[in-house]
């Protein structure tokens, strides 16, 4: 492909004439690898990116470095709760998030109800993923845009999280922990103090981080007004989840298309109004996901009042063989919406589970967003899509 | 130091080669522990510990361990690499840092060479620096290394322009280049320091110094060649073992001399803070070496607190911000200085 320009002067806009050289100073575009192994790829994905001198023409993504053949697995399995593990490793920064997801799909097909305890145990558990999700993305975020602390900020916060979760079902995480009709363990006796200890642990810790990073004029400068996704370019690429929020569109599964008791839970949804630049640019997209952990918190304090006592397992069926069909259920993960498509044909394995990965939607918007930029703000734009390469590639 | 030094050798010329070692003997010791600080402060800022084992108390002998270790590692150069430039990037980096500590007064009794445009030469052999970035840069063969370098040259040559206006300012006070003149002008107690003099000029004077002196040395916010997410490593991609050890231990032989200059300029050098109380030669080396390892300290704080800025935002930072504010400076210490003569 070789396209050669014409050298244009930025002030006058006429071509740039060189004496004695008899015709225009013909320029061509560079292309750069930006490899799968980068610092701030956040996985490997390789962008091929075709520059203007500093200038960004066009961002290719080449995707497919982490592919597994989960939905080629998924047919194979002997049994729906066998998927569950798999599908644990997609977003494996939100494992949670991705159970969530296929159990409710899978208990669609068998038409059963589980236990109101279980449904508040899942809130609690997908909420704190959607926390551990956030707090890794702003802290990478960070990394990518120079300031090395609020990551390690952020892990620290993290890392209480994660002890929750390794005292409740024993994994840090990935953890094999929501299964078709309910959960694998019930929660410890002292779940419930240790949760409340760590809401009000981190809600001081939200405003240190805002105080370090989102306020801070030199990210302000890096992030605001840099890749704007208007909020109609976004609907028209099917972006969800942040991404989405952060472009001003108001849609948030957990209320538009609620599942399980998130009806009964009051919470706001975020939405980037553009304070700090325009409306749907990196500092809104970040801004978004900072004020929802900030809801997270309170839509767990609310849910871990309301837990109900019972069994978690008592609705776990003994043999999972839906009647032949097919269920499409979408939930708000912390990357957007992800969808399971689950068919069966009456027997116990799956015939087919293709999943609609929030991240892969989302990263097709990433050249809309690039063009025009520099190429230090490609890393901004990337890092503030919080892309998961094991939900692109699956 | 030279008298001392012919009355035991009595050739000149050995002489002369003997003081050119001499900084090395604070050079390398600092860079090996700067190294150490920088993880241990870095490590305690972001809530962790850091070193803690190598030789056994806090894992003081982190960084001579890790120079072992890069002394063993195989030297590998590109093939498509230009070789000449690529082996000679380092040591014309190093020869720019090192040179400068020539002039660097440690002590009322210690100076390399006492040479009365002191100032001016420590300023203008520093810049010897960029060539070697950009030798660095070119020699590796890689285009991230080339953006790095040239992104590098352009920060360092434009923030050079509000330090030297900085350095004018403090000049016009004093008269002289000359550095240990500008030491003794400041000698008393601490409120005799250029930094609260013809206040809150020559204080901001210190400020524009400090901020183009991150520059120079590329250190964030202004770190866009080295640690950038995007750029790998910038200039210093393709180095590794022995040559990407010099390439640090310039830059914070670099950091030093920039930080004994800011010392030296705003801040007293080797006077002591208490006037007479705790002065003398060796009290003097104490005093400014303190004093530089506080603006090390800020350099490495402020490295770990701040993001760093695109290179288009810093470009603006440094000619449009720094450039203006330094002439307004330059031209009120001017007026002050001659309507108070």
């Amino acid at each position: 492909m070789e396209e050669t320009l014409t050298a244009v002067d930025d002030i006058t806009a006429r071509p740039v004439t060189v004496p004695g050289l008899g015709r225009p100073l013909k320029t061509e575009e560079m292309v750069i690898n930006m490899g799968p192994q980068h610092p701030s790829t956040h996985g490997v994905l390789r962008l091929e990116l075709v520059v203007d001198g500093e200038v960004v023409v066009d961002v290719i993504p080449h995707i497919g470095y982490l592919h597994r053949c989960f939905e080629k697995h998924c047919e194979h399995m002997t049994n729906y709760q066998q998927v569950i593990p798999y599908v644990d490793r997609l977003d494996y920064v939100a494992a949670m998030s991705n159970e969530f997801g296929y159990v409710v799909a899978v208990e669609k097909m068998l038409k059963i109800q589980v236990p109101e305890r279980v449904e508040y145990i899942r809130v609690i558990m997908a909420e704190f993923s959607r926390i551990v999700s956030h707090l890794i993305a702003i802290g990478t975020y960070g990394m990518d845009i120079g300031a090395f602390t609020p990551f390690l900020y952020c892990m620290r916060d993290r890392e209480h999280v994660l002890d929750i979760f390794e005292e409740t079902c024993g994994a840090r995480l990935l953890y094999n922990y929501m299964w078709v009709g309910g959960l694998s363990h019930d929660v410890q006796p002292n779940f419930a103090e240790k949760v409340k200890a760590f809401c009000k642990y981190f809600r001081p810790n939200i405003n240190e981080l805002n105080n370090l990073l989102s306020y801070n004029k030199i990210f302000i400068e890096r992030t605001a007004n840099v890749g704007v996704l208007p909020g109609d370019v976004a609907i028209n690429y099917a972006v969800s989840g942040p991404t989405l929020r952060g472009s001003g569109v108001k849609w948030d599964l957990r209320k538009n298309d609620s599942y399980s008791v998130y009806s009964r839970l009051d919470f706001d949804v975020p939405v980037g109004k553009g304070l700090k630049g325009t409306v749907g640019d990196c500092w809104d997209r970040y801004m978004v996901r900072v004020h929802e952990m900030e809801q997270s918190v309170n839509i767990i304090e609310q849910a871990i009042e309301k837990l109900p006592a019972g069994d978690v397992q008592s609705a776990i069926p003994k043999r999972i063989r839906p009647e032949a069909g097919d269920v499409y259920v979408r939930t708000e993960t912390p990357k957007g919406e992800l969808g399971y498509y689950v068919v069966s044909d009456g027997t116990a394995s799956p015939f087919r589970v293709k999943v609609k990965g929030p991240c892969f939607v989302n990263l097709s918007a990433l050249p809309a967003m690039c063009r025009g930029a520099m190429i230090a703000d490609i890393v901004a734009v990337l890092g503030s899509i919080d892309i998961v390469l094991g939900e692109v590639d699956r | 130091m030279k008298e001392f030094l012919l009355s035991l050798l009595n050739d000149e010329t050995i002489v002369y080669t003997v003081m050119a070692f001499v900084p090395l003997v604070w050079v390398i010791p600092f860079a090996l522990f700067a190294v150490w600080w920088e993880r241990k402060i870095s490590a305690h800022m972001q809530d962790r510990l850091g070193p803690m084992r190598t030789g056994g108390w806090h894992g003081w002998s982190q960084t001579i361990a890790d120079i072992l270790k890069l002394i063993q590692k195989e030297d590998i150069i590109p093939s498509a690499a230009d070789r000449k430039l690529f082996i000679l990037a380092p040591y014309v980096v190093f020869a720019g840092s090192y040179a400068a500590y020539a002039a660097i007064p440690f002590s009322a009794a210690y100076i390399g060479s006492e040479i009365n445009i002191g100032l001016f030469y420590i300023i203008a052999i520093s810049s010897v620096v960029v060539v070697g970035l950009l030798m660095a840069g070119w020699a590796s063969n890689n285009k991230w290394s080339l953006f790095g370098a040239m992104r590098s040259a352009a920060q360092i040559v434009s923030y050079e322009i509000p330090v030297a206006l900085a350095i004018l300012a403090v000049v016009m006070v004093v008269g002289t280049f000359d550095m240990q003149q500008i030491n003794a002008a400041q000698s008393g107690w601490f409120w005799n320091w250029f930094v609260f003099q013809k206040f809150p000029l020559l204080f901001l004077a210190c400020l524009i110094y400090f901020v183009g002196s991150l520059a120079e040395v590329n250190r964030t916010p202004f770190d866009i060649p080295e640690a950038e997410s995007e750029l790998v490593g910038g200039y210093h991609t393709e180095y590794g073992g022995m040559r990407f050890a010099l390439l640090f231990l310039s830059e914070y032989a670099n950091m030093f001399a920039v930080s004994a200059v800011a010392a030296t300029l705003f801040f007293g050098g080797w006077n002591s803070p208490f006037g007479e109380f705790l002065s003398g030669p060796w009290w003097g080396f104490f005093w400014f070496a303190a004093k530089g390892m506080s603006f090390i300290f800020v350099h490495m704080w402020l490295r770990w607190t701040l993001p760093r800025l695109r290179v288009d935002q810093l470009m603006y930072v440094g000619w449009k911000v720094l450039v203006p504010f330094s002439f307004v400076i330059v031209l009120g210490v001017g007026l002050w200085v001659m309507l108070a003569r």
